[in-house]
């Protein structure tokens, strides 16, 4: 079995993985929080009955709440409520719980600002530009035919890959589950791009190694033999990663349960591609050229 | 013997920094007093109060781990928006920089991570801050409430009253606290930007010799006379500040004036939305994925591994040092990046040994081999961990949250190079070139047969 002669197999699965999601992120789009959306607050005075509140709450099908307790009663925050919920909501509390009363509704605006949001996309592009310069230098002494530009191109198209993939997912599960994202994701992403980028870097510097070395024949052999080579270190770090996310997954608790869900799916993502895409499209893009060559010199 | 003298410098470097971070990790401080040096007077270090008793210094480390809203509660702070000089149709705008000028303000208090959110209730604008803890809500809503509005003001003709020049909070680029070189004393230093540094230049041009009236929020603070015109838009406010009030007064500058007034509706408390159980669970968390981690790592790489979780308890006292040193707000998030940036931190160690268990296994002796494994997974580790420190500094503009998990990660990735290459390479190092090393099974390392 040769990794690297498989590569086509390889590259269909993330785009059966992709494809989905990224339809699903144009159509239905991702499901904000109402940390980005804003929604509805509403004040009851007279119970800390938390539990109570919270179970009133999902019975009448309040969405997306949090109960905070402060210290003259509750306050529910959620998705937009209308009129005719709130009053439902505000009967069955008054009726239940003895002695509460609803004070205040309030309609409330998002806490994070549009800006950290268009700052987080502005990012990741600066990210990639940056990227693509740094690689194009480090990487400046690899042989001919290959070229360190196309070293920075090729992570950067791993990254998209594994950014893709988890926000493509998220629509769907949010489409789908009503899963929602809420601002731990964005940072999600941002980790999930970093350790992608990582990943790729640590393999292409072993094909650049090998490459100057000069000692594996030709480029496909060179960057499958740097691949097999770098396979159990990407195998034992994304394992520890893993371990740690499980056990967080498990005993995190449920609100960060979907901040790692997003983690787990990303690293495994960034270790796929940059295993089975990116050191691929290395080899993908000098057969691109070679025909262009014996094109050229046919002509 | 030149190896062995660089080792044992990695090792006082070591323990230096152990000794300081297990200072500053002690629960609940640690307390050191000092004969008082004939010496100036020095007033106040970044992190540990210096107190004068008698004839003693008082070193107190006093830091905490700060946590967040959602760990901890804090307080709820609603002001009401006086929006009867805005426009009907200027008001979502008014109410979106009111929240980003407040934000601004209280992240520049120090507090991370607020939650600073806007509500409309009818005709009525309200905005409320939410702050993690709730100690220090009164000089935060000192902070939070004032307007700030600075202008600079000349005398009229006559000399009976001071007039607007048109110089304000709008033309400053940024504000800082500095200490007057004679006296000591607290100022307000301003650096204009561009356009207000040309008009600085015109007013103090026709004003030598006259007072020019510095306001703020339209009380007087000062009026000095001026001497010369001041070329370079460099401004000085001095009063009677003390420090804190120059620092308030520089972080409100800094993030702007409000642009409609408030003031204090209600003030509570809140409670943290998250449960001590939950973070008690994330905490035992941690605790079995470090358990894990440090099992495969020694399970897998042997003596190696047992070296690389030594680095790891290493890892996790420098780390939560570093937390307290720079005042990061721990979050659920945060707990959830410290515990991830565990098996991260491993990335580093586990590239080297597979290095020098690859040079092993083409037959090289371990002393050969580990050298090479340092040298060798080197261009790797700098080449990934720049990227990532480049992407930690981008994050950095982000803003929000992402702030702070931007220095988590940093931090994380320093860190856990230190402790490879000071830790682990110490380690490493003390046991090389002994004869029991040069023992295959030590490192997991199968010799290939030789053909």
């Amino acid at each position: 079995m040769n990794l690297i002669k498989m590569r086509k197999l390889w590259y269909i699965l993330s785009l059966v993985i992709i494809i989905p999601g990224t339809l699903s992120l144009a159509i239905w789009g991702l499901k904000p929080s109402i940390d980005f959306t804003g929604g509805t607050q509403i004040e009851f005075s007279g119970t800390k009955d938390k539990t109570k509140l919270e179970s009133i709450a999902s019975k009448e099908k309040i969405e997306n709440y949090t109960v905070t307790v402060t210290n003259d009663g509750l306050m529910l925050r959620s998705k937009k409520v209308d009129e005719a919920k709130q009053k439902a909501l505000k009967t069955a509390v008054e009726k239940e719980i003895a002695g509460s009363k609803e004070i205040r509704v309030d309609t409330v605006g998002a806490s994070i600002s549009q800006e950290i949001t268009r700052n987080s996309i502005l990012l990741v592009l600066a990210a990639s530009a940056v990227i693509v310069l740094f690689i194009a230098y480090s990487f400046r002494k690899v042989p001919k035919p290959a070229n360190s530009v196309e070293f920075g191109l090729v992570a950067i198209v791993a990254l998209l890959h594994d950014a893709l993939v988890v926000l493509g997912i998220f629509s769907l599960l949010g489409h789908f589950f009503g899963i929602e994202i809420d601002p731990l994701f964005i940072t999600a992403i941002l980790t999930v791009i970093g350790f992608s980028v990582h990943d790729t870097i640590v393999i292409f510097d072993r094909i650049r190694e090998n490459l100057i070395r000069g000692s594996y024949g030709n480029f496909e052999d060179t960057v499958s033999v740097s691949v097999y080579e770098m396979l159990p270190r990407t195998i034992n770090t994304s394992f520890l990663v893993w371990v740690i996310l499980l056990v967080l997954l498990i005993f995190g608790g449920t609100s960060i349960r979907y901040f790692v869900l997003a983690l787990v799916i990303g690293v495994l993502s960034g270790s796929y591609s940059s295993i089975l895409n990116a050191s691929p499209l290395l080899v993908t893009l000098q057969e691109i050229k070679a025909k262009r060559r014996t094109k050229k010199r046919n002509l | 013997m030149k190896n062995k003298r660089r080792n044992w410098i990695r090792i006082t470097l070591l323990l230096l920094l152990l000794i300081f971070a297990v200072g500053v990790d002690w629960p609940g401080g640690v307390h050191i007093s000092l004969p008082k040096p004939k010496f100036g007077t020095q007033k106040s270090f970044p992190f540990v109060n210096v107190k004068t008793d008698g004839n003693l210094f008082k070193f107190d480390n006093n830091l905490d781990i700060k946590e967040g809203l959602d760990l901890q509660g804090g307080s709820h702070l609603v002001y009401t928006v006086d929006m009867s000089k805005v426009a009907e149709a200027d008001r979502g705008n008014a109410l979106a920089s009111l929240q980003k000028v407040i934000e601004n303000r209280v992240n520049g208090f120090g507090v991370s991570e607020p939650t600073v959110y806007t509500s409309k209730n009818g005709g009525e604008y309200r905005v409320t801050i939410e702050l993690a803890g709730i100690k220090d809500t009164d000089s935060a809503m000192n902070i939070i409430g004032k307007t700030a509005k600075l202008a600079f003001k000349e005398s009229n003709k006559d000399g009976t009253s001071f007039v607007d020049t048109g110089l304000g909070g709008a033309d400053m680029k940024s504000a800082s606290v500095t200490f007057d070189q004679n006296t000591g004393a607290p100022q307000i230093s301003i650096q204009f930007n561009a356009d207000g540094s040309k008009k600085f230049e015109e007013i103090t041009g026709r004003n030598v010799g006259k007072p020019l009236a510095i306001y703020l929020d339209e009380t007087l603070v000062s009026a000095p006379n001026v001497n010369a015109q001041i070329v370079g838009g460099n401004a000085q406010i001095t009063g009677k500040f003390t420090f804190q009030e120059a620092k308030n007064l520089s972080i409100q500058l800094n993030a702007g004036r409000l642009p409609v007034p408030i003031s204090l509706a209600e003030q509570r408390t809140v409670e943290a939305t998250l449960g001590q159980s939950s973070v008690r669970l994330s905490i035992f968390a941690g605790i079995i994925g470090i358990a894990v981690v440090s099992f495969f790592m020694i399970y897998y790489y042997r003596l190696l591994g047992v070296f690389s979780t030594i680095g790891l308890a290493l890892y996790l006292v420098f780390t939560l040092a570093l937390f307290k040193v720079f005042g990061i707000t721990l979050t659920m998030g945060g707990i959830a990046g410290l515990i991830l940036s565990v098996g991260m931190s491993m990335e580093t160690d586990v590239l080297v040994f597979e290095r020098i268990r690859e040079e092993m296994r083409n037959g090289r002796n371990f002393d050969h081999s580990y050298n090479l494994g340092f040298g060798r997974a080197w261009t790797s580790i700098r080449d990934s961990n720049i990227v990532s420190l480049i992407i930690c500094a981008l994050l950095l503009y982000v803003g929000g949250s992402v702030r702070g998990f931007a220095i988590v990660l940093a931090l994380g990735i320093v860190v856990g190079l230190v402790t490879t290459f000071l830790g682990t390479r110490a380690l490493i190092e003390l046991i090389a070139r002994k004869k029991f090393v040069e023992n295959n099974w030590l490192f997991n390392v199968e010799k290939e047969q030789k053909e």
